[in-house]
């Protein structure tokens, strides 16, 4: 590897380390910790998506069904044998007699994940352009609605609970570093190079001999993985979890952070998702009265639900003056030291 | 027997609701290769100066429903559509989902998330009997509300001018700036008829489904989710395939939810898995067609170079 490479693997890096930190540090509020663990969790899903959107170009609004896997997944199995029958009767008897431990879950949530994309991804890798789009979204819609009705494999319409708590500081930024470190060395492989080369001009990707729709089926698959892993991740953060947690509104929320960061960088990716979540936690404190210039400024907090208009609107604004997100789709680099001009001996006259 | 016929008419009246959105769709992306996401939100939105108005006089509180989501569509074109204008189709799908979610915190933030409770001509919703036919006058309204459009529209289309711009700049928005078509008046008419029958929809909706009764920040969320679903599967590319595909989704979805039993206790069994049910069609639809269901030519998929 250049040293440039190392570079911009080092950003996001250090960048998701730093925050990690930052959230472990003994004067930060519990409150805070939650918000800070929360944007993890968020790089983790939105790096996940990016594995596949960025590299192939083809948007996906189906993700969130691979998160949804496997959070229900790692969730369901990792509540006490003897809390299932209250919480989540009616399951099938292997899930209800069965619990794992908080590593094995999230295995299994990556593995769920990672299955049921590369079985969706056979039929519609085949799919382009809009018609991608709507395929994937009806496949968030089959799987939401089974996850919200079906008791034999979860809680059905209740909310499931008594999730143990397992992702801290530390797991949620080791987690979150892990999907970057599988996302750059995707991305520089030969698999993630023809699937952005076949981005950039198909037409001409195809004529090299790049299978694109295989690339295509690979990308998806891994970051189903992804998903599903970063799903676990949630879910074990969380706590709770109702099948409404894991649709439309998580499926806009990570889309609008990976277009706001830039869809075509991993250093995008990151950017995006730490900075609505950070906007996400300003706009909160304003509300609670927190923040003292806005106090000042207003002579009053900022007024309830602020945070989510103020969020929409920050998207809604990013996209329309800035397409191609922050970042530029640029990854990340160090600004070049510009070159000391040394006098050339003699030439002084 | 009768049963049958009810359920039927029905899911006709749902399907001509869903035919008129998929037509305000349509009729955007024709224009703007634009998909309008945020539809649904200028209905929500009429809905809401509906309900906020239902002490007043009916005539005015219509009036104002119309002002308003003509006024919402109008800002929309400006605020967003005009600058995304070059944008990639994708990019404009994902705007327009941020749009939508603006405007229903807005609501949520303004109006809370407890709904509203609204009702637009009381007399609308009482049945008609015919025989052993109970049927609610708002059901035949909705149907010969939706012919009516559907066939004024068609008139404005191929009869006038502006009309015949309108469908040369969807077939080719170039040649036809070359020709001296303006695209600014253009796009404007077609944002406000579109936006006109938001309008029409949100008086229409309330009366129509029970359970659209209660006006919240979601409000017509779910219909116009199936209803892009339907535009692309029908064949985006052209305003009637494109409105034949809104009317079948809300067809199928009216009549697999009466003819379905309510509970179940594996997926597909019952009418909580409609949805899904709907959604599986749809895949299955767009791996065999990518081009749409009702569309005459089959092109390729992959874009020759």
């Amino acid at each position: 590897m250049r040293r440039g490479d190392l570079v911009q693997l080092l950003g996001p890096i250090g960048l998701v380390v730093l925050v990690g930190i930052i959230g472990s540090l003994g004067f930060v509020s519990p409150d805070r910790q939650v918000e800070i663990l929360g944007a993890l969790v968020s790089v983790a899903i939105v790096v996940s998506l990016y594995v596949f959107v960025g590299n192939s170009g083809v948007v996906s609004f189906g993700h969130v069904s691979f998160v949804a896997v496997g959070a229900f997944a790692a969730g369901v199995m990792t509540i006490p044998v003897t809390l299932k029958p209250t919480i989540t009767p009616g399951l099938f008897s292997l899930l209800a007699r069965h619990s794992l431990g908080n590593v094995p879950s999230l295995v299994l949530a990556a593995l769920v994940g990672g299955v049921f994309a590369l079985l969706v991804g056979i039929p519609l890798m085949r799919l382009s352009g809009l018609s991608a789009g709507i395929a994937t979204f009806a496949v968030l819609g089959v799987t939401h609605n089974i996850l919200a009705n079906w008791t034999k494999i979860g809680p059905g319409p209740l909310t499931l609970t008594t999730i143990p708590q397992t992702t801290g500081m530390l797991q949620g930024t080791l987690g979150a570093v892990g999907v970057v470190l599988v996302a750059f060395a995707y991305q520089r492989s030969r698999f993630g190079r023809k699937l952005r080369a076949a981005r950039e001009d198909p037409a001409a990707a195809r004529a090299a001999g790049i299978d694109i729709h295989r690339e295509r089926l690979w990308a998806f698959a891994l970051s189903g993985t992804l998903c599903g892993f970063a799903g676990g991740l949630f879910v074990h953060q969380a706590g709770t979890l109702q099948a409404g947690d894991v649709y439309l509104d998580l499926t806009f929320l990570t889309l609008a952070m990976l277009v706001v960061g830039g869809v075509g960088s991993l250093w995008g990716a990151v950017v995006g998702a730490l900075v609505v979540s950070a906007l996400g936690s300003f706009l909160l404190d304003a509300e609670n009265g927190d923040v003292g210039f806005v106090n000042d400024l207003l002579g009053k907090p900022l007024w309830g639900g602020s945070r989510l208009v103020g969020v929409a609107a920050f998207m809604a604004l990013v996209l329309v003056l800035l397409p191609s997100g922050l970042t530029n789709g640029r990854e990340f680099g160090l600004p070049r030291l510009p070159r000391i001009r040394r006098p050339v001996r003699g030439s002084a006259s | 027997m009768t049963e049958h016929v009810q359920t039927l008419l029905d899911a006709v009246a749902l399907g001509s609701i869903y035919g008129l959105m998929a037509i305000g769709i349509g009729l955007v992306f024709g224009v703007l290769r634009l998909v309008n996401f945020a539809y649904g939100q200028l209905v929500m939105a009429g809905a809401y100066a509906l309900a906020l108005t239902q002490d007043v006089s009916v005539v005015l509180s219509i009036a104002l429903c119309f002002a308003v989501v003509l006024a919402l569509s109008l800002a929309m074109e400006l605020a967003a559509f005009r600058p995304l204008r070059n944008a990639s189709p994708t990019t404009m799908l994902v705007a327009t989902f941020a749009i939508s979610y603006l405007l229903q915190s807005i609501a949520l933030v303004r109006f809370g998330a407890i709904g509203k409770i609204l009702v637009v001509i009381p007399q609308l919703t009482k049945p008609l009997t015919i025989g052993s036919l109970h049927v609610r006058w708002i059901t035949i309204v909705t149907i010969l509300v939706a012919a009516g459009v559907f066939a004024a529209l068609t008139l404005f289309l191929t009869r006038t001018s502006i009309g015949l711009q309108m469908r040369a700049a969807s077939i080719d928005s170039e040649t036809a700036r070359l020709l001296g078509v303006r695209a600014n008046a253009v796009i404007t008419v077609a944002v406000l008829i579109s936006g006109a029958i938001a309008a029409l929809v949100a008086v229409i909706l309330p009366m129509a489904v029970p359970e659209r009764i209660l006006v919240t920040p979601d409000y017509a969320l779910r219909e116009t989710i199936i209803v892009l679903v339907g535009v692309v599967v029908g064949g985006i590319d052209r305003l009637l395939t494109a409105t034949l595909g809104g009317f079948t989704m809300g067809f199928l979805v009216g009549a697999l939810s009466g003819f379905l039993p309510s509970s179940g206790s594996w997926p597909f069994t019952s009418s909580v898995y409609l949805d899904s049910a709907v959604f599986m069609l749809v895949i299955v639809v767009l791996l065999l067609r990518p081009e749409g269901l009702f569309t005459r030519s089959r092109r390729s998929v992959v874009d020759r170079v």
